[in-house]
């Protein structure tokens, strides 16, 4: 170890900071001041250096930098379990920082499912770093060789002698580099010569420790994106247009005259109005007279969307998985099944519009956001005001969740770009429509599903197809003002990737293959269809398809649904997860469709199970449906999930809860609206979600561990086994397939009435 | 043509100066008054995230002009309770960990609050009767749900 340099960064002074009403604002000056101090002294943010991962402080306490963030989910928890474990300090003595580019490397933000399964190895391997140079600088300072010293709660002892981890280092640098894998976002990494803990050795990793952001969401003391302040701040509100495409021609500036200190800013088709006070932004842009261009019909009409879809042009296409010869074995098929399936475009919608502060000065920036990807919005303002990274502070700050690319990136961009324009610091929340409308979708698609049967029965041809929107048209991240409303409308050139997904290859099915399809967008600039990442991007349209599709070989090949997807299951792990799911569900072995209640209300249940980079997820879901007004109930969930070694249970299992009813809502109820000319789908009467009326009962979770097994994820594999266990129970309880979601009242009608 | 709106916020009298008769309860509580917790959702009522209590009654700050609540009491959820003596609702949704994101908590707490008030007993059934409407993106209402069955408990309610 170098000689280690002073860094006066204690939590209490930061702790003192935040105290302040403008959490944010202030620590943003204490970071600052902070940095300034230890200037020269303090190695350069960069993830080789393992003080850009972890610091001692004087009192003993570690920081750990977090550069991706937590919503909600635990995850900081589970970081700070991570480090203290292998660090052997005490839980409570670990504070994560995240989210801020300031003070942590850019791990991807909140991102696919990776919080812990990518998120957490750097900053383990940083922690078991540090330790072994303390341990090392402890054998020098008590003349105690290395194997006889041992280390309890930051304290090194051994031969009788001990010394802490605040004597040795406290407040100061490491100075020592790590090994980078070069990778920037989710996959950025570190190699360290010391050796990680056995997860047998593991005391901290594995328990429900509680969250540490609970207290201030319910006492109403925690500071959200939503009351970042600066002084000599406007407020803002973007004026989008009523008609998808339509730019402002003519904007009656004196319509708003009489609104006090209200302003419109614009630029080429960039439009807004500022004001000092919010609520006067907000009804300058209610009373605004703008004259836009003409409608020019860029959408199908809503009940061709699917139509729309089959016949377009294919852009790109990609085959995931081809095994065995598909083509030969259907030809020689003694059945062959087929079905398809339809999803409609949904919306994040986000609990409230996406809010962003940005500061922009002639050679710097500071930009407060709730994105949950700030490192990437950070660089996306840079871009848009042509300065070097490095000059641009991003902040992350809560704000509601996002699930994706919400309306976050867009109000950041939005935000920097009324800064820049105005010369003053600008706030932006949007309106309600601006989070529903306005949002980037997740795509709408149809998945072609056929199935080869040879005499006996047994599936021996498998293919599955999807075809729809690309799942990137717009890019998953605001790195790039390309990707925002405000960079289309300022002109910059679109940048529309083309990507997709399957199934993951679930099924021992000799012969298969599954791949994807994608189109051009609808309106390729400014579109409020245009599809970014949602939740499991393409995770719960594709499986609401495949696996209703194995349910239906399951029934034409008279088999009992689990016992089907055990037959053909390839991993034990799979295997077990099934089997637990149907075990704790109390699971009735039959054909599914085969026990038909009478009266009005049909009772049924239902199998999903689905898998998600590893991690394996088996979902029993029970449903009643209301003959009369067409109403799915799933009033009961049981979900078997296994993500390998889990760090801390509860943590989990409410992870597990918000996906099923997240997934839950996307199956029943939620399907972006929209006309010729516009996106219809503006507020919760036009976007309905699930209500508590509509909740289950009880979510049932089986948590199987893996301690073995390095952790693979659980923000979003959940979700993507809820459509398909809705659907089969619905079939279970009907006998009639429902083969397009949402599974509305209007279309469960329709179908039970086709069927009758 | 501004007017002071004079009433009480949380126990302590406050005045708001309004400009614009038509601007809702909930711009002068956060703009003005820089109170956090009752969030901007919708604007339009469909969601609760802006609920306060005026006079007792559970409101959406949202669509009530700020001068409606001349002379009344408006409570926030910082009026409810505080860490030091928490409100049984606000203990059981912190023994529950119920918030995920929790821009949604105010509206559910501030409703279930008046509600429990009025019907302590509330069955299950009930409760959900009552909070229909509200909101929550994350999908917290099973944890909702308990929570609300904790806090009964706790005040001498449900079975
Ligand atoms: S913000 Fe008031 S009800 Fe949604
Ligand atoms: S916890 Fe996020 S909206 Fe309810």
């Amino acid at each position: 170890m170098n000689a280690p340099m002073d860094f006066s960064a204690s939590r209490r002074e930061f702790f003192k900071a935040s105290g302040a009403l403008i959490v944010s604002v202030s620590m943003a000056g204490f970071v600052t001041e902070a940095l300034a101090e230890i200037g020269a002294n303090k190695p350069p943010l960069v993830p080789g250096e393992l003080d850009s991962w972890v610091a001692v402080l004087k009192d003993g306490s570690v920081s750990a930098f977090y550069g991706k963030i937590d919503m909600g989910h635990c995850l900081d928890v589970a970081i700070a379990q991570i480090v203290a474990e292998e660090l052997d300090v005490g839980f409570e003595s670990v504070t994560v920082f995240q989210g801020d580019t300031a003070t942590s490397c850019n791990q991807g933000g909140a991102s696919g499912s990776t919080g812990i399964s990518t998120g957490a190895k750097p900053l383990r391997s940083a922690a078991a770093e540090a330790r072994r140079i303390l341990v090392e600088a402890a054998a020098k300072q008590l003349a105690v060789p290395v194997d006889q010293l041992s280390v309890l709660d930051g304290v090194v002892s051994g031969g009788g002698k001990r010394v802490s981890y605040a004597e040795l280092i406290g407040g100061k640098f490491f100075n020592s580099k790590v090994e980078w894998n070069k990778q920037v976002g989710n996959f950025m990494d570190i190699k360290v010569p010391a050796k990680l803990k056995s997860p047998s050795q593991y005391k901290v990793v594995g328990r429900s420790f509680r969250r540490r952001d609970v207290e201030g969401k319910v006492f109403g003391t925690m500071d959200w994106i939503t009351e970042i302040s600066v002084p000599g701040m406007l407020h803002g509100r973007v004026i989008r247009p009523v008609i998808a495409g339509a730019v402002p021609l003519k904007v009656d500036v004196g319509s708003i005259k009489k609104i006090p200190g209200a302003k419109v800013v614009r630029e080429k088709n960039f439009l807004a109005v500022v004001a000092p006070k919010e609520w006067d932004a907000v009804r300058a842009a209610q009373t605004l007279k703008v004259e836009w261009s003409a409608a020019t019909n860029p959408y199908p009409a809503m009940p061709k969307l699917h139509d729309h879809i089959r016949s377009a042009k294919v852009v790109k296409a990609e085959t995931e998985t081809n095994k065995g010869d598909v083509d030969a074995v259907f030809k020689t098929a003694a059945r062959v099944i087929e079905a398809e399936y339809e999803w409609p475009f949904q919306s994040h919608a986000s609990m409230g519009p996406a809010c962003a502060v940005a500061d922009v000065k002639a050679d710097s920036a500071t930009l407060w956001t709730g994105s949950q990807k700030p490192h990437y919005a950070r660089d996306g303002v840079a871009v848009l005001c042509g300065l070097p990274p490095e000059k641009v502070h991003a902040i992350w700050v809560m704000g509601p969740g996002s699930y994706g690319r919400n309306d976050g990136g867009d109000a950041a961009i939005d935000a920097a770009l009324l800064s820049k324009l105005t010369g003053k610091p600008v706030r932006v929340q949007g309106s309600r429509s601006d989070a529903t409308a306005w949002d980037p979708k997740g795509p709408a698609s149809v998945h072609r599903a056929r199935a080869a049967l040879d005499a006996s029965g047994k599936v021996i041809g498998y293919e599955f197809i999807s075809k729809g929107f690309s799942r990137v048209h717009i890019a998953t991240n605001e790195a790039d003002p390309r990707d925002s409303l405000a960079g289309q409308e300022l002109g910059m050139p679109t940048n529309p990737v083309e990507g997709f997904g399957t199934p993951e290859d679930n099924y021992s099915f000799s012969s298969r293959r599954m791949g994807w399809e994608t189109i051009a967008p609808l309106l390729d600039r400014s579109s409020p269809l245009r599809t970014s990442h949602l939740r499991d991007p393409v995770g719960p349209d594709v499986h609401f398809g495949s696996e209703q599709f194995i349910d239906e070989l399951a029934v034409a090949t008279g088999e009992d649904s689990v016992a089907f997807r055990i037959k053909y299951a390839t991993k034990p792990r799979a295997a077990a997860a099934i089997k637990a799911a149907a075990e704790k569900a109390g699971w009735q072995t039959r054909v599914s469709g085969t026990a038909k209640s009478s009266g009005d209300i049909l009772s049924g249940r239902g199998i999903s199970y689905t898998e998600r980079r590893g991690t394996i997820v088996a979902t029993v879901c029970e449903v009643e449906v209301n003959r009369k007004t067409g109403r799915i109930w799933a009033k009961k969930f049981t979900v078997a999930h296994d993500c390998g070694i889990i760090i801390n249970p509860q943590g989990l299992t409410q992870t597990i809860e918000g996906n099923v009813i997240h997934g839950l809502s996307r199956t029943v109820l939620e399907e972006v609206r929209f006309d010729a000319n516009s996106v219809t789908s503006v507020d919760w009467a036009s976007y309905p979600i699930v209500d508590i009326q509509d909740a289950p009962l009880s979510i049932e979770s089986v948590l199987i561990n893996h301690p073995e097994v390095a952790p693979t994820g659980a923000g979003e594999p959940t979700i993507r086994s809820i459509p398909g266990a809705i659907a089969n129970a619905f079939f279970d309880a009907t006998g009639v397939r429902l083969r397009t979601a949402p599974m509305t009242p209007e279309r469960v009608l329709a179908a039970l009435a086709a069927a009758r | 043509m501004a007017t002071t709106v004079k009433f009480t916020l949380d126990g302590k009298s406050r005045s708001v100066k309004v400009e614009d008769p038509a601007m809702p309860l909930l711009y002068a509580l956060r703009d003005d008054l820089k109170m956090k917790a009752p969030h901007f959702g919708c604007g339009l009522a469909q969601c609760g995230a802006c609920t306060v209590h005026v006079d007792g009654e559970p409101v959406r700050s949202c669509v009530m002009p700020a001068t409606a609540v001349k002379g009344k009491k408006v409570t926030t959820i910082l009026g409810l309770g505080t860490p030091e003596k928490p409100h049984p609702l606000q203990t059981a949704f912190v023994e529950e960990q119920v918030p995920q994101c929790g821009y949604c908590v105010n509206g559910w707490m501030m409703t279930a609050a008046a509600f429990l008030k009025k019907k302590p007993k509330a069955t299950d059934a009930e409760v959900r009767e009552a909070l229909a409407g509200l909101k929550c993106r994350c999908g917290t209402h099973v944890s909702i749900m308990r929570a609300i069955k904790r806090a009964q408990q706790q005040m001498g309610g449900a079975a």
